[in-house]
């Protein structure tokens, strides 16, 4: 492939982190290293009747996200030994020998995508189980989503498939890294840059991700 | 030289000590259930790596097995008798109906339960107090004897009645290790030879539901597919949350056949914003727990009074509906419209504006729901089993599936009858391990099993729903605890039920057989150490609305320590009994399976020829076009096709209720009403002004854990730890902040837990996601949020079920 991309359906998604799970087993990660995450997006609040009852406009949705391998990784541009780069395959990747964990990586990238491993000191991070695409194989999230929100393929052939979609909340611009991601929105999911409810503002599960 | 399973330097311990299968070392910072053993200098690791580089060895199939109502097909990745991987099915192309049995997180965090540092290593005797946690190891010889030496003697003294099966759902699903129902499980096969043993009806899921719905339908759980929805026009969930209750793909997928096939409108009614809301509602109506049938009444005086009721079906179909349907010898005034216009005794219009103090909906908000159900043709209406775990739930799912009797939205397509969805709609016929017959009917509830440990002589039909006869004959002085955590932590009231168990004049022998050192482990005489199901031969008969499966599960590795399957050691015990030709009938567990697998095969002759060739295959999967309605036959022809109930007719007054309520012995303030009216419970919404308890507590299903299983894994804390769910307005009222630390108390018990300030649950209401390990401190003081240090241990007035979601507590910041 020329570059992989992700398709993630938050219609379908119930947020419960299979795909994190099953990442996390494939690449024997630790707590701490999260390649794939899944973010709770949740605002709205609830206004007293005065009769023992209450209004609400309370929405709340999930959105998975891993390294969208950006056209523009800036991850990579920003990589003071030139350990992080695009390889053959349009994957992001880290060259650990030249790595020295600086975090720039890290601090660069808009989806936090970049997870510094303690134990190694090097930043690791989403690898498109090359080894399964190699094979003919789904990535391991992928292939785990029981609620089937997940896909993957050559970016251009995705957007034909599914169909490009308005950017939600909380995902950053794609202006900054034009990230190879298609997100179809959950009917209740904001517009991205929203920043409605009391919670709505900012992502409402930090300790999780 | 004592040793714990707990915290300790790594120095001490020593690599391989135990597992010989694998191996590990004891490294984490928390472990909460924690054991003294006094005379072993060896114990548990972390997660082994294998002795090479590389590929696996071998990927093989087995199932995540664990009670949410899924069975998840496994293909466990093994490199030089190691768990390396684990990962999930992956055949076919995913046709809905030939879906993939796709694993929920738990089940891929497989690896991190196999290999916890909680595994029960071997065979152990108490030796301090009784729940102390203090125990010595002991050899299989020595175990194996104690046990049929103490039962020996419990049959002599007391009886068969005398020895107790306890609820346990560790193992569910498969054939030999079956840990549920109590009477297919080897332990009942093992008792059954030998006189019987006192039984248990229903369970701590559905017991409200269970007990109280036959008084409705004639019987329980004759529900429609959920996959039936797609045919609706509106479909409306009383609680009902497959998205977490049951995670699985192979759940989510006939949720989303029915929602999004045809684009179903979905309301949904909780006091949580729930992911089932997030995937298919549409509308969020939040509730008090435990006022559904408040909310079901002010929908039926909306649905009477604008003349939606479906008349022509309630006067074919039904009774006790108006004055004029009432049975013979029901008092005037009784029936369900008297009720509900409030000309029955108590005078109380049943109207919106009545019902939205008490559920906390607004009155206009319930008369547009009530129109739109009214409306909508079909209306698929169900409900969860969440609302009915509650002090008068036998009455709240009674009243939920009023609605569908009302607007005739029952046994035709795109309908359903209220009931929560079932969780199959056909096994496939594989032939089960047979556990003989049980010569005792005697039968409690599988909640007040307690109370025939402290005073079996007050137990009768009439005050403790005693089935099978009129009283117990024998206290509970022996108890079987087969892969199960309901002496404590999932049982409710895990501070009174601690000198219940402690006393060992009391019941005199618990036996605890498990993989895990769980918190009720903790409460055993002996304690044996169960493999897993990844570590014997065994297979999986599961299914869903369209879709029936068989998981054929691999040994995959060796049982890690001394473990050994349940088979084995119940075998010995048989041996040691006299028994044993009895229990085996000479075949080993495989030997059983190839028996049982040939006998299926008559039934399934599309399964491979060999047993063998099964495990190669791993999954075998029929698929089930037709969406199951609920009462199509009765709702076709009444006449034909009666319900096994005593009219024949759906009793919207159950005079076999009014006789219950005026022949049973209740505690002072209990009520058995024959209609599905609303009860206050003085634990429930409306709370009185000024309590000092003033927030309803509910413990939701979590996807850290199915129940306590998982509870010790890692990677599952991170993704989705534990804290208590509230609302910015009560947090705001606290100065409780987002991930503060807090107190959750009421007189029943304390435990510190952080706060997860959110939206997402309703003001007055607070959630504690139940199943947390209990992890009591010094003062036993839980640490660890395990809601039931705060449930209560008063059985529901019918069914004696327990009132899991009915609670009031306090939260401040610690």
């Amino acid at each position: 492939m020329k570059n992989p991309a992700f398709y993630f359906n938050a219609e379908l998604c119930t947020g419960c982190k299979a795909c994190m799970i099953a990442c996390k087993d494939k690449h024997n990660l630790g707590t701490g290293v999260n390649w794939r995450k899944v973010l709770e997006f949740a605002g709205g609040e609830f206004i007293p009747t005065g009769r023992g009852s209450f209004h609400h406009n309370v929405f709340a949705y999930y959105v998975s996200i891993s390294c969208n391998h950006c056209e523009n990784a800036v991850c990579a541009t920003g990589c003071p030994t030139k350990a992080m780069h695009k390889d053959e395959n349009g994957i992001v990747s880290v060259d650990e020998s030249r790595c020295v964990g600086c975090r720039y990586c890290e601090w660069n990238c808009p989806y936090s995508a970049p997870q510094f491993d303690e134990v190694k000191g090097k930043m690791t991070k989403c690898d498109f189980c090359r080894d399964y695409l190699a094979k003919g194989e789904a990535p391991s999230c992928v292939a785990a989503c029981p609620c089937r929100a997940l896909d993957f393929g050559e970016y251009e052939a995705l957007k034909a498939k599914y169909g490009e979609f308005a950017p939600i909340a909380p995902l950053p611009s794609p202006e900054l890294t034009q990230p190879h991601l298609i997100c179809k929105p959950n009917r209740h999911s904001r517009p991205q840059g929203s920043t409605a409810g009391t919670r709505g503002a900012r992502i409402s599960n930090p300790q999780e991700v | 030289m004592s040793t714990r399973i707990k915290p300790m330097p790594s120095t001490k311990t020593s690599r391989r000590a135990i597992l010989k299968g694998g191996a590990a070392v004891l490294a984490s910072s928390m472990c909460p259930v924690a054991i003294e053993i006094v005379n072993a200098n060896e114990v548990w690791a972390d997660m082994p790596k294998p002795a090479s580089q590389g590929p696996a060895d071998k990927i093989l199939w087995n199932s995540c097995n664990v009670n949410c109502g899924s069975r998840c097909a496994l293909r466990v990745h093994v490199k030089d008798g190691v768990i390396t991987r684990v990962e999930t099915d992956n055949t076919g192309n995913d046709e809905y109906g030939l879906h993939q049995l796709r694993a929920c997180p738990r089940g891929r965090a497989m690896r991190q339960r196999i290999y916890a540092k909680e595994r029960i290593p071997y065979p152990m005797r108490r030796v301090g107090k009784r729940g102390e946690g203090k125990f010595e190891r002991i050899s299989w010889e020595e175990a194996i004897k104690e046990v049929s030496s103490r039962l020996k003697n419990t049959l002599e003294k007391y009886g068969n009645e005398a020895v107790y099966l306890n609820y346990g759902t560790g193992a569910l699903g498969s054939t030999m290790g079956k840990s549920w129902p109590p009477a297919t499980t080897p332990v009942a096969r093992l008792m059954n030879t030998m006189g019987g043993y006192l039984n248990h009806y229903s369970d701590y899921s559905t017991i409200q539901i269970t007990v109280g719905m036959p008084y409705l339908f004639g019987k329980a759980f004759d529900s429609s597919a959920l996959s039936a929805m797609e045919d609706a026009e509106l479909c409306v969930f009383f609680g009902n949350n497959p998205s977490e209750t049951r995670m699985s793909g192979t759940k989510a997928r006939t949720l989303q056949h029915g929602r999004f096939s045809r684009n179903t409108r979905t309301i949904v009614v909780d006091p949580r914003y729930t992911d089932t809301m997030v995937t298919a509602g549409d509308e969020w109506v939040p509730i008090r727990p435990g006022t559904d049938a408040a909310l079901c009444a002010a929908l039926a005086h909306v649905l009477i009074t604008e003349n939606m009721v479906n008349t022509d079906f309630i006067a074919s179909h039904t009774i006790g509906y108006d004055e004029d349907s009432l049975p013979e010898g029901a008092p005037a005034g009784s029936s369900y419209k008297s009720y509900i216009l409030g000309t029955g005794p108590d005078a109380t219009a049943k109207s919106p504006a009545w019902a939205e103090p008490i559920t906390g909906i607004p009155a206009a908000r319930i008369e547009q729901l009530a129109r739109e159900i009214g409306r909508a043709k079909p209306c698929f209406i169900c409900q969860g089993w969440g609302p009915q775990r509650s002090s008068y739930g036998e009455n709240l799912s009674r009243a939920v599936s009023m609605l569908a009797v009302l607007t005739g939205n029952i046994g035709l397509k795109g309908t359903n009858t209220g009931e929560r969805e079932p969780n199959r709609v056909k096994m496939l016929p594989m032939s089960p391990f047979p556990t003989l017959s049980n010569p005792v009917k005697t039968a409690v509830s599988c909640f007040n099993w307690f109370q025939a440990i402290e005073d079996y002589t007050t137990m009768t039909d009439k005050t403790a729903g005693i089935r099978g006869r009129d009283k117990l004959v024998a206290p509970i002085k022996f108890i079987w605890n087969y892969a199960g955590n309901c002496l404590t932590n999932q049982h409710g009231g895990i501070n009174q039920m601690d000198p219940i168990l402690a006393d060992e004049t009391k019941c005199e022998s618990i036996i605890v057989l498990d993989t895990t050192l769980t918190s009720s482990a903790k409460y055993a005489d002996i304690l044996l150490p169960v493999c897993s199901n990844l570590e014997e031969y065994d297979w999986t008969v599961e299914g869903d609305a369209n879709i029936s499966y068989v998981i054929f599960d691999d040994k995959c590795i060796e049982p890690l320590g001394e473990s050994r399957s349940i088979y084995d050691i119940l075998a010995d015990v048989a041996t040691a009994m006299g028994k044993g030709q009895e229990f085996t009938e000479g075949r080993t567990q495989y030997q059983w399976l190839e028996h049982l697998y040939a006998q299926s095969r008559k039934a399934l002759p599309d399964l491979p020829p060999t047993l063998e060739e099964a495990y190669k295959m791993g999954v075998y999967k029929v698929k089930l076009p037709e969406h199951h309605i609920g009462l199509r036959a009765f709702r076709e022809d009444p006449v034909k096709n009666p319900l096994p109930s005593p009219s024949g007719k759906i009793e919207i007054y159950s005079a076999r209720l009014a006789k219950i309520a005026e022949e049973w012995k209740l505690p002072a303030g209990q009520v058995i009403t024959p209609l599905p009216e609303f009860v206050h419970d003085p634990e429930g919404a409306p709370v009185e002004a000024g309590s000092s308890t003033p927030l309803l507590l509910i413990g939701h299903h979590y996807k850290q854990r199915t129940h306590s299983t998982y509870g010790n894994s890692a990677w599952m804390k991170e993704v989705a730890p534990q804290d208590i769910w509230i609302n910015p307005i009560d947090a705001k009222a606290r100065g409780i902040f987002h991930g503060d630390k807090v107190k959750v108390f009421n007189e029943r018990g304390v435990t510190y837990v952080s706060a997860r300030v959110t939206p997402r649950i309703m003001p007055g209401v607070v959630s504690l996601p139940q199943g947390a390990w209990h992890t009591p401190d010094a003062k036993g003081e839980d640490q660890n949020g395990c809601v039931n240090v705060l449930t209560s241990l008063k059985p529901s007035a019918l069914a004696k079920g327990n009132p899991h979601h009915t609670n009031l507590v306090q939260v401040t910041k610690a």
